[in-house]
């Protein structure tokens, strides 16, 4: 059982969680992610670690309430028990020794992931720009966290109501025609968005890396459920990723993939609602 | 006098139609009055052909003569002298080619039917509380990863001589294949449950969501003070053919769909995980996985069901019971064929597969005949699903976290006879040492890797 010490509402759909998991704490690393199942019914779901705490043994979960296992996990409150926490899997994020000037993109709940990669190449005394990306500014989230880390912060809201009004693609460009010399880009978001940021740093041939994020079950290489196509090879999102060069994934065929079960989930979130408005109890 | 009626004395299994609809046990066992018949049908021959044919020795004569006379306890204490988990190995044993490949009632009719009855035997004991004997507590730690048949018959040996066994699994429910793998109708999950239970009242602590290699190294359980390490972690990853048309919506490795059914209870409504019902399911390959994921697809609803496996059925490696069990249940073999292709629609959905057939040749050094493909023989069979089912590796993480294990080209763990690795104090054994392979072999190399554990640590 792993106990929730803090949740914190982040918007109305985007939930903060700090769990106390000492083992996973000692040894994730950035780009890592981990596997919870709610209770004995739940599904087992992939979450990348937002942050953590060694001394502290906690790591920190920001999930976007999307599917009926997201939406259980976020009926949990502070003091509650997770039944299970895997992790860490995934290899960690590599950025290279080499890197000087790098922009790192979350577009929505994906600032949750790409926010430790900004805070881990800050860090090493990499220059730090952020592009966070939101449909509206009532749910913007992290940008204090992400301003903390990083040299110039750049916001883009879909309908302009905060920050630029477009994409986050279109504040890339801008900065790249501006002169800005990125000697690496990291996309972190909804797998359109990461498709056209590589669309974006590909003429420019600007290392970009994205993380992926598909459906998986164990996420130690066993079900192969989390395959993708990279530069023409079949790896496994969960052993030979999360992160991958952005120009060598196949991002039509992973969207295809991600939406096996799209009618299913549609089904089974009306069905939440109509029955309890709410989901069962942990 | 021994019952010298030829045949195997019936047993009561579903009805393959209803069945076929169902995840409840096919077979419903042996009642008393059966077992005593069916165990009288044994010789009792002087050279024990049967005990030779079992990888872990059960004492088969010894037993089925308690059978016979009704002393089922008895019976039940004989065979876990030497065999762990009889509710297990009773029902998943390819018996055919083991002890009841060498019975001597086989030649002049069936064989005695050894794996029903030793099912009935831990059936009958599965209510009733027996004192499992155990050796003081010598307090020494010793590590098992991996909770699959090698490692639980590791720790239940280890801690019948009085170690303090604990068990690291990655999932979030001991059992490893008995639980993800295997499916309900073949060995009900309460039943593996239920030798867990027998561990953990030998005092073997388990571990879930422990995935060794990430959240500890071997070197660092050493570094805890465990005096030696098992390593039973099974073959877990996927083959896939490498043909085009395999990331396409609807195609499935036999691991990833039989544990959205088996371990994640997806079939059951109450349950989370996605499982949905496909209409025409083809499933490649010819083993057990096979034919369990092909009559879980039947189960969970399809109209046809199709094994494709580029052999004739006389080299299907599957248990015949299961072949037997699959065909009564509809299940349609489309034997000597093989996929080329899987097709899918604008939306990346399968909706065929290109198959060409085979015609096989001669036998290779090892016997297993070759087979080649007949030019211009390709047609195309209508499908909404395609489950893979041709073989797993071991997993990598073990082996690419710890400095001086060594494996072979395959992948797999190299050990000597006492499945000692190539790194002091660390054992291994199961399908991470010989690659998918049987229940029993796995259960053997566990039960020898606890004997050379126990004398390694003596020895220290």
């Amino acid at each position: 059982m792993y106990k929730i010490l803090e949740k914190r509402e982040l918007n109305d759909s985007v939930t903060l969680m700090v769990i106390d998991a000492p083992l996973i704490a000692k040894k994730v690393k950035a780009g890592q992610f981990i596997i919870f199942r709610t209770d004995e019914m739940g599904e087992r779901i992939p979450l990348t670690v937002a942050d953590y705490d060694r001394e502290k043994g906690t790591i920190t979960i920001i999930f976007q309430k999307v599917g009926k296992s997201t939406y259980q996990l976020g009926t949990m409150e502070q003091g509650d028990s997770i039944l299970d926490v895997v992790g860490p899997l995934g290899v960690a994020s590599e950025f290279g020794e080499n890197v000087k000037h790098a922009c790192v993109i979350g577009g929505g709940v994906g600032c949750a992931i790409a926010y430790p990669s900004a805070k881990a190449l800050h860090n090493m005394g990499v220059k730090v720009d952020i592009i966070a990306g939101f449909r509206s500014k009532d749910i913007v989230i992290l940008e204090d966290e992400m301003r903390a880390v990083c040299d110039n912060y750049y916001i883009t809201t879909d309908d302009g109501t905060y920050g630029k009004k477009g994409f986050v693609t279109n504040q890339l460009q801008e900065l790249i025609d501006n002169g800005e010399q990125y000697d690496l880009v990291i996309a972190i978001g909804p797998v359109p968005m990461m498709k056209f940021v590589c669309g974006v740093t590909r003429p420019y041939n600007i290392k970009t890396m994205v993380s992926l994020n598909p459906i998986m079950i164990d996420g130690t290489g066993m079900c192969g459920g989390c395959r993708v196509t990279v530069g023409g090879k079949t790896k496994y999102a969960c052993v030979d990723g999360p992160d991958f060069d952005g120009f060598e994934v196949d991002f039509n065929e992973l969207m295809r993939r991600n939406s096996a079960y799209r009618e299913q989930e549609a089904h089974d979130k009306e069905h939440i609602c109509r029955l309890t408005g709410g989901v069962r109890h942990a | 006098m021994p019952n010298m009626q030829a045949q195997k004395t019936p047993i009561t299994e579903q009805d393959p139609k209803v069945r076929a609809r169902n995840f409840k046990e096919v077979c419903l066992g042996y009642t008393a009055e059966e077992a005593m018949n069916e165990a009288a049908r044994c010789l009792n021959c002087k050279n024990r052909p049967c005990v030779s044919g079992c990888p872990v020795s059960v004492k088969i004569p010894d037993f089925l003569a308690q059978v016979k006379e009704g002393n089922f306890e008895e019976a039940y204490k004989i065979i876990t002298s030497t065999n762990g988990l009889p509710a297990v190995s009773g029902r998943v044993c390819p018996q055919e080619s083991q002890c009841e490949g060498k019975c001597v009632r086989g030649i002049k009719g069936e064989p005695v039917a050894i794996g029903k009855l030793e099912r009935f035997c831990a059936d009958y004991m599965a209510d009733k509380k027996l004192e499992q004997e155990k050796a003081e507590p010598n307090g020494i730690k010793v590590a098992v990863v991996g909770s699959g048949p090698s490692g639980l018959t590791c720790a239940a040996d280890l801690a019948k001589l009085g170690y303090s066994v604990t068990i690291f699994e990655a999932f979030h429910t001991a059992g490893g294949v008995l639980m993800y793998g295997i499916p309900e109708f073949r060995l009900p999950k309460a039943t593996v449950q239920h030798e867990v239970d027998n561990l953990k009242a030998l005092g073997v602590e388990i571990k879930t969501d422990m995935v060794i290699g990430k959240i500890l190294s071997i070197d660092e359980i050493m570094e805890m003070g465990y005096k030696a390490v098992f390593v039973g972690t099974g073959a877990g990853l996927p083959n896939f053919m490498n043909i085009p048309g395999e990331s396409l919506v609807g195609v499935f490795s036999a691991n990833e769909y039989l544990t959205r059914i088996n371990l994640m209870k997806g079939y059951l409504e109450e349950y989370d995980t996605p499982v949905r019902k496909y209409n025409s399911v083809a499933v490649v390959g010819g083993g057990n996985v096979a034919m369990d994921a092909a009559r879980c697809a039947m189960r969970l609803g399809a109209e046809h069901v199709y094994v494709i496996y580029r052999r004739s059925e006389a080299e299907m490696p599957a248990r015949k019971e299961e072949v037997h069990h699959a065909k009564e249940e509809g299940i349609e073999f489309l034997f000597l064929n093989n996929p080329v292709e899987i097709l899918g629609d604008e939306n990346g959905a399968v909706n065929g597969i290109k198959c060409v057939k085979m015609e096989l040749g001669e036998p290779d050094a090892g016997g297993r005949r070759s087979v080649k493909a007949i030019p211009d023989s390709e047609f195309t069979i209508p499908i909404d699903a395609c489950i893979m089912s041709i073989g797993t590796s071991p997993n990598p993480l073990i082996r690419s976290t710890t400095a001086g294990l060594e494996a072979n080209k395959h992948g797999c763990l190299v050990v000597n006879e006492d499945m000692l690795t190539t790194k002091e104090g660390v054992y291994a054994g199961g399908d991470a040492v010989t690659g998918a392979a049987t229940v029993i072999l796995a259960m053997g190399a566990g039960k020898t890797a606890a004997k050379a554990m126990d004398e390694y640590i003596k020895s220290l």
